[in-house]
């Protein structure tokens, strides 16, 4: 049965994960494989003065123990950085070297000092406790607002202030002229939390190196194995393409924090060359606490100019962003242009300047996580818009509807350099006020005043910029990657369809979306469909996943291969129908001649190419197997409107979310079942940010304070409802398929409509704003605090 | 993980015998603290005592006026007792909701209770039921048995058998859990037979404790109004970032209110 | 080293292992039996869940030793001749996985609540997967999976 666009196929990857049959990285242990165990830094900041690893040299079971000199002897370099971005002045950020293993100095609790590799991880374990390394103990900086104060501790003595870049994107004489003139100015002081990412699969590696051909191969828990091959071949390992590998197997989540090339893949693959065994690393996940990149981390003040009817003239922002101890690979891009670039939200505001500083600080590196940059510019948006309605006393869907972007607007240019292709907020906040029963809302109000309950509705129409694109924009912005993807319909002899794509599913169903994309245009079932992902050896090229791009940018690379595919197939049924090319027409699976029943089954034309007795050799090479790099014309922008209903009890200041509903616009939807389960995801994540989740260091010393699930809130499934979701489709107008991209939507949407749904329930106490996460302490304060003001 | 010896004694002589002298070895009840403890190498014991297969240890019976519970009686298997939900419903209660049902089906009573985390619920529960430890050496009236934080009355080769839980005229529990840990932030324990009430308070403090001044206050009047005006003192409660001393002297206050509610 | 023997699916298995090794090494490093997983260090993400002669307990929480002489099922023991067990098939039909690293845990827990509890609410399901964390689906469709598989099991006189 062919599994067009639109059907809620099941998941075909499913019966191997519901069977224990995945293979991930931890379950794949290859012959001979030693295990490693890293050394970290127990100090957020100190100097090292000596690594002295003889007597864990002589431990039971231990082959060898590397530290810093030895890479530097062996000649690695340093972890590439792969965005760079200019300051307002034009000077280049500051780029310290990032070392594999730390070098002379330690920049944050975890930070990878040794690597221990014994025969068995408990000897590696064991001998890693015997390696004495001497610190000395520096001050250190954790707080984004603390470290560019003056006098503090440098992260760097070569980067005054911690500042690595001081950018900024608008014009600002226009925006402080409207601010100053404006009828209405709303002023907000705002902190977006750092998070922790999470994926249930802590990272693993395995380095391996065949003596015989030189070649090395990585197998490793990460989202993009080209870009991995690529920045550790070429830049720390100098190892060229051809002689490495780099295996994704399947992936257990990654939430953008599989997408950085990690010092444990260089150091693990490197190790394996040396020693001629492969060498296994997996994380145990109080490892992952303090070596995965974190995310969020902003500290803003941001100001927005109103008239007097509520239309918006002007917005300011000023972030500083927490980069952490080194530039992980997307770091300086996503305060920056995967940000501030989005200040313009879902609005017509005329003019917009935002300035962003990236700021080093003794923790764990922060870069992209689910939504990466637009979460923070859409909680910050609509928590300011939201503030603007409460004190311009407007019904804040009214004064939404206000500032919208027409419908009829498109393609809108904004102030903030993306232009919109498409959208209709309009709809989508219509179907989210409806679904959540908006009209109704003030009974329920009431109804739960009665039971001692405060209640509050809250919205957020977000936007988001996904499949970061184009290339040659990219590249002018700092972009040191193409930003293009690749796929190859392999078309095999008997008819059956080999797809083999440079995205990597590592949960959001890939292998049955794309092979919907597959049957839709060949007319075949799914089951004679294979999607390929996640080995360099098997994958002509790819960029990866993340940003929400793979069916935008992987899928028209496929779909423009399956337009080769049936081109070709077209010439080859031409020539078995003795008809012209022009003649065929392709549908349901067949080669027809137009207007006659003369036809040839797609099967029948796929052996053709490949026993080509009766074939035109002189013009058309034999084979059915067609590749495709496609470079987007722009971003894709989805947008919605989420809509979320909390109660807050008085005496724990617990909030407890009574309902939540979504509106969508993904552009065209391939497979509705696996888009609701990205928007559940997503929205659970962004739920768990505004509620739950915190990343914390102790202000004095550095420390992690949440370095486990005993203290890092993860979202359970007692801490969420059932989600109402909905989506309405307005088609991208600038890639094949009209796909827009789902998988971050919810981490954007959620985290100001619970916001706005909390300070509406607190607003008759006159609590105006609260930072994430509304901990139940921290509402209790507010409420505490506003009725002693109130008695006083 | 560092590694022991392990042994699977079959009765608690056996047993006490196998710790005798050991200073560094470790009973194991329902190894739910103590394996974690040793995977993250907090631990080193040279040998692991498993309790698991002595089977006097286990069982729950109805004794007089009060439930017995053998010490290796299961979470699980507290909470789904017609014996204890007939008897003290509230108990039954409080085992339902310690950790989650993996960790209900392997953590015990008497693991439980001789860990004396300060965030465990069953010290609560011990406290205001005016609960009896008994061991293999003598009987502990709960007021005697919780030392300090994970300190208890227990000798070093003391094994606790059973706990001797004397059945109220009515009492419930009531939880704040830790919002990412799940264990209680705040957990109190009511507990009235005939005029007296007694108030166990779990989580707050290093140790569990008894929060007399509610008990005064409830013995004369077994309402939620009773006690709105006790205060908590936050002095030496803990704190860390999930809730200072002051929210949770707020919390003993509201848990208490509401645990009075519940048990009508 | 101590030898243990433990039935795991079904089948009689010894082995020598140290008096350190954790249940769910003695099933993924002795065994091969890769399917239950290990996501923390503490106990609270649900990944390992196995079945114990009928309950469910966390395989990362209980040395090999321990579990001498007993039956355990792994997510691997679920499927019976080719078949999927009802609540696996519900999970399927339900999109209850994405990336399918906690799903052989929380398969194996819901199990288990639909063995003591035949007809769970949503509230009751919820509150059963405190101990099983998932990062990817918000847990709406394994809500509603485990509500279907539960049935199933129910009707299928499981």
């Amino acid at each position: 049965m062919s599994a067009p666009i639109g059907a809620p196929v099941r998941r075909k990857e499913d019966h191997r994960f519901l069977t224990g049959r995945g293979t991930y990285t931890d379950d794949i242990n290859r012959p001979g494989q030693l295990h490693a165990v890293f050394v970290r830094s127990p100090h957020a900041h100190a100097e090292i003065v000596r690594v002295e690893a003889s007597a864990a040299k002589s431990a039971p079971g231990v082959v060898a123990i590397y530290s810093s000199a030895d890479l530097v002897a062996a000649g690695l370099g340093t972890l590439p950085c792969g965005w760079a971005v200019k300051s307002k002045d034009g000077s280049p950020m500051a780029e310290p070297p990032h070392p594999v293993l730390a070098q002379g100095r330690v920049r944050h609790v975890g930070d990878p000092v040794a690597i221990v590799i014994a025969e068995s991880r408990d000897q590696a374990q064991e001998a890693s406790e015997r390696v004495v390394v001497d610190y000395r103990p520096l001050p250190s900086v954790s707080a984004v607002d603390e470290a560019v104060k003056p006098g503090k501790p440098l992260v760097y003595d070569s980067v005054p202030g911690n500042i690595c870049y001081d950018w900024h994107i608008g014009e600002q004489a226009p925006v402080d002229a409207a601010i100053a003139k404006a009828a209405h100015v709303v002023r907000l002081d705002i902190v977006n939390n750092r998070l922790i990412p999470n994926a249930m699969e802590p990272r693993a590696y395995i380095g391996e190196f065949d003596r015989g051909t030189g070649d090395y191969t990585l197998y490793t828990t990460c989202q993009n194995p080209h870009a991995i091959r690529l920045l550790m071949g070429a830049f720390v390992l100098h190892l060229p393409e051809h002689k490495l590998r780099v295996v994704a197997p399947d992936v257990g989540g990654g939430f953008g924090s599989k997408i950085y090339h990690y010092a444990e893949e260089a150091a693990v693959t490197w190790a394996a060359g040396q020693l001629g065994r492969p060498v296994k690393w997996v994380a145990e996940r109080s490892e992952s606490f303090v070596s995965d990149a974190q995310g969020r981390d902003h500290v803003t003040h941001a100001e927005l100019a109103l008239d007097k009817d509520g239309k918006f003239l002007a917005l300011k922002v000023a972030t500083l962003a927490n980069l952490g101890g080194y530039i992980s690979t997307f770091a300086p891009a996503v305060p920056t242009y995967l940000y501030a670039t989005l200040l313009a939200g879902t609005y017509t505001t005329p003019a917009i300047y935002a300035e962003v500083k990236g700021v080093f600080t003794h923790t764990v590196p922060v870069d992209a996580y689910r939504g990466a940059g637009r979460p923070e510019a859409s909680y910050l948006i609509e928590r300011i818009v939201d503030q603007a309605a409460r004190a311009l006393k407007l019904d804040p869907a009214e004064l939404r509807r206000r500032n919208f972007i027409a419908t009829t607007a498109y393609p809108y240019q904004t102030p903030v350099a993306l232009a919109y292709d498409s959208g209709d907020y309009f709809t989508t906040l219509d179907m989210a006020l409806k679904d959540a029963d908006y009209a109704g809302f003030e009974q329920r109000r009431a109804a739960a005043g009665r039971q001692g309950k405060l209640r509050g509705l809250g919205m957020a129409s977000y936007i988001e910029a996904c499949g970061v694109a184009p290339s040659a924009v990219a590249g002018a912005l700092g972009a040191r990657a193409g930003l293009y993807e690749v796929a190859a319909v392999r078309v095999n002899p008997t008819g059956s369809v080999t797809v083999l794509t440079g995205t990597h599913s590592h949960g959001q169903g890939h292998e049955t979306t794309f092979a919907q994309l597959v049957s839709e245009r060949l007319g075949m079932p799914v089951e004679n469909i294979d999607v390929v992902h996640g080995d360099t050896a098997r994958i002509p090229f790819g960029m990866g996943t993340y940003g929400s791009r793979s069916l935008p940018v992987g899928g028209s690379a496929l779909v423009k291969a399956l337009d080769k595919v049936v081109n070709k197939g077209k010439k080859i049924a031409a020539h078995l129908l003795e008809a012209a090319e022009a003649d065929i027409e392709f549908k349901d699976g067949k080669f027809t001649v137009t207007g006659t029943d003369r036809a040839k089954a797609f099967g029948e034309i796929a052996f053709a190419a490949y026993v080509p007795h009766n074939y035109p050799l002189d013009e058309l090479e034999p084979g059915l197997d067609e590749a495709a790099f496609y470079d987007p014309k722009n971003f894709t922008f989805p947008s919605g409107t989420h809509v979320c209903e909390v109660e807050i009890d008085q005496d724990t200041g617990e909030v407890r979310i009574v309902a939540f509903t979504a509106a969508d616009d993904f552009g065209r939807i391939v497979n509705p079942m696996i888009v609701e389960g990205q928007v559940h995801g997503g929205l659970a994540q962004g739920i768990g940010q505004a509620l739950l989740e915190e990343c914390r260091y102790d202000r004095a010393s550095g420390q992690l304070l949440t370095g486990s699930y005993m203290d890092y809130c993860m979202p359970r499934a007692d801490n969420l409802p059932s989600f109402k979701v909905a989506t309405h489709g307005t088609m991208c107008t600038h890639n094949p398929l009209g796909v827009k991209g789902c998988g971050e939507a919810g981490a954007i949407g959620a985290p100001g409509a619970v916001m706005n749904a909390v300070l509406d329930a607190l607003a008759p106490l006159g609590i105006t704003h609260i930072d994430m996460p509304a901990s139940p302490e921290k509402i209790w304060r507010a409420m505490a605090s506003r009725r002693t003001a109130k008695a006083a | 993980m560092y590694n022991f010896e392990y042994q699977q004694p079959k009765s608690v002589a056996d047993a006490a015998k196998a710790i005798a002298g050991k200073a560094d070895a470790k009973l194991m009840a329902g190894g739910m603290t103590l394996i974690p403890t040793l995977k993250q190498r907090l631990a080193k014991p040279t040998d692991v005592v498993d309790l698991g297969k002595i089977a006097d240890l286990k069982g729950i019976k109805k004794d007089g006026n009060a439930i017995v519970i053998g010490a290796m009686t299961r979470h699980a298997d507290v909470a789904s007792s017609d014996v204890v939900k007939g008897a003290i419903p509230a108990l039954a209660d409080l085992a339902a909701h310690i950790g989650d049902p993996a960790v209900r089906n392997r953590g015990t009573c008497g693991g439980s209770i001789a860990n004396n985390d300060p965030a465990a619920d069953y010290p609560a529960g011990v406290l205001a039921l005016n609960a009896t430890i008994v061991t293999n050496k003598r009987k502990i009236a709960a007021d005697d048995f919780f030392k300090g934080m994970f300190e208890t009355a227990l000798a070093a080769d003391e094994i606790i058998t059973a706990v001797s839980f004397p059945i109220p005229e009515k009492a419930a529990y009531m939880k704040f859990p830790n919002p990412a840990s799940r264990y209680a932030i705040v957990g109190v324990f009511v507990a009235k037979t005939g005029p007296a009430v007694r108030v166990g308070v779990t989580g707050a403090a290093p140790s569990a404790f008894r929060q007399k001044d509610m008990e005064a206050a409830l013995s004369k009047s077994f309402t939620g109004d009773a006690i709105k005006d006790v205060k908590q003192p936050q002095n030496g409660l803990n704190a860390d970032i999930h809730a200072s001393a002051e929210y949770r002297a707020h919390l003993v206050g509201v848990m208490a209110k509401r645990a009075v509610a519940k048990a009508g | 080293m101590p030898s243990v023997t433990i039935t795991v699916n079904g089948k009689k298995q010894t082995a020598n292992v140290e008096n350190r090794t954790l249940l769910v090494q003695f099933l993924r490093e002795h065994l091969g039996l890769t399917g239950t997983h290990v996501g923390c260090d503490t106990s609270q993400c649900g990944a390992c869940v196995v079945n114990i002669d009928g309950y469910s307990a966390k395989s990362c929480t209980m040395l090999a030793v321990q579990v001498e002489g007993a039956n355990v099922t792994t997510i691997e023991g679920l499927a019976k001749d080719g078949k999927l067990h009802p609540m696996q098939e519900a999970f399927r039909e339900h999109h209850g996985l994405q990336c399918g690293f906690c799903t052989p845990g929380m398969v194996m827990s819901a199990v288990d609540l639909a063995t003591v509890n035949k007809n769970p609410s949503e509230t009751d399901i919820r509150h059963w997967l405190e101990g099983n964390i998932c990062r990817c689906t918000g847990y709406h469709n394994i809500v509603k999976a485990i509500k279907a598989g539960a049935e199933a099991m129910a009707r299928g006189g499981k």
